[in-house]
């Protein structure tokens, strides 16, 4: 089994030497005379203004939140419906159970209006 | 082929342990994140060295997709903290240091003086990390870890709403964000005609 997963490793190595390997060979080729200019921060050519660290909203956090908790709960899913058929009616009611509390607290949020865009 | 895996497995816990030691002494906190990131990657692939699979995938989706986008998130979210500057080391260090080489401690000292794991709790051969496995054991032997994991999940979604508006819960109705981002605007145009705090809002 392990053999399979090799190829994972080796496209793994390969996609990570892509970008590497010539930016070494650009290093050891590349003339270095840095100016001010040549340094400064580029935007689209123009000067930049202000600072770049901005606060995000926080309707961002209570996406990702969201996203965590129902990522979750798809983790849980797979190995139910790979068992599934061993299983019979007792586990579909158990995960009916399981998705019920979940879609409890999905009812919460939408009442509160947290996945409203503001 | 073990001479491989011996291998890999070095280079994994190598790269994993310096992913760790840079999350916590590089200066920018979204480098460290990223490092955590790195360190996440080389955990599933160490899982995978295992031959689990399925929890290779999940640590994938869970630790890489979803929890590091909300510590991103919540670095975003925090106002002016590059960590450029900030004392990295905590006053009561030491503290900390007892308690994780405690846990530290905990785990490797049973493996220096070869003590026997208890694998299985039933003693049956059956691998735990494939999926079937797992499927039929959360509705078997797991079921109320399984149904307590949902109302965890239920938890967290709620006090994370209730955290990040707490203004709310003091009220009997439910307020939609709208009306709440209303009513903030509100209280800061207050604020803000005030002649003490106008000094320090246009300075900011």
């Amino acid at each position: 089994m392990l053999a399979h997963y090799a190829f994972i490793g080796v496209f793994f190595i390969a996609a990570a030497s892509f970008p590497i390997l010539p930016l070494i060979g650009a290093y050891f080729l590349r003339p270095s005379r840095p100016t001010e200019v040549k340094l400064d921060t580029y935007e689209c050519g123009l000067e930049a203004i202000g600072d770049i660290w901005v606060q995000f909203k926080v309707q961002y956090y209570l996406y990702a939140l969201a996203f965590v908790v129902f990522d979750i709960e798809v983790v849980f899913l797979y190995p139910w419906a790979v068992a599934f058929n061993q299983l019979g009616l007792f586990a579909l009611v158990e995960m009916a159970i399981f998705l019920f509390i979940l879609i409890g607290g999905l009812v919460y949020a939408w009442r509160k209006g947290a996945l409203e865009w503001v | 082929m073990n001479i491989l895996i011996m291998v890999i497995f070095v280079v994994l816990a190598a790269f994993t342990l310096a992913a760790g030691v840079m999350v916590v002494t590089v200066k920018n906190i979204i480098h460290a994140a990223l490092w955590l990131i790195a360190s996440f990657f080389s955990v599933a692939a160490m899982y995978l060295l295992m031959e689990a699979e399925f929890i290779a995938i999940v640590q994938v989706l869970v630790y890489v997709g979803a929890i590091s986008i909300l510590v991103l998130f919540a670095i975003m979210l925090t106002r002016h903290v590059t960590g450029e500057g900030v004392r990295q080391l905590y006053k009561r260090w030491w503290i900390a240091l007892i308690v994780a080489a405690a846990l530290f401690g905990v785990l490797i000292v049973p493996t220096v003086f070869n003590y026997e794991w208890a694998v299985q709790p039933s003693g049956a051969q059956i691998s735990i990390a494939s999926t079937v496995e797992i499927g039929t054991a959360f509705m078997r032997e797991y079921l109320l870890p399984f149904e307590v994991a949902s109302v965890l999940l239920l938890v967290a979604l709620i006090g994370a709403i209730v955290i990040a508006f707490e203004e709310r819960s003091t009220r009997r109705r439910v307020l939609t964000l709208a009306e709440e981002v209303e009513q903030r605007r509100q209280r800061n145009e207050s604020l803000r005609l005030a002649p003490t705090t106008h000094a320090s809002e246009t300075s900011e």
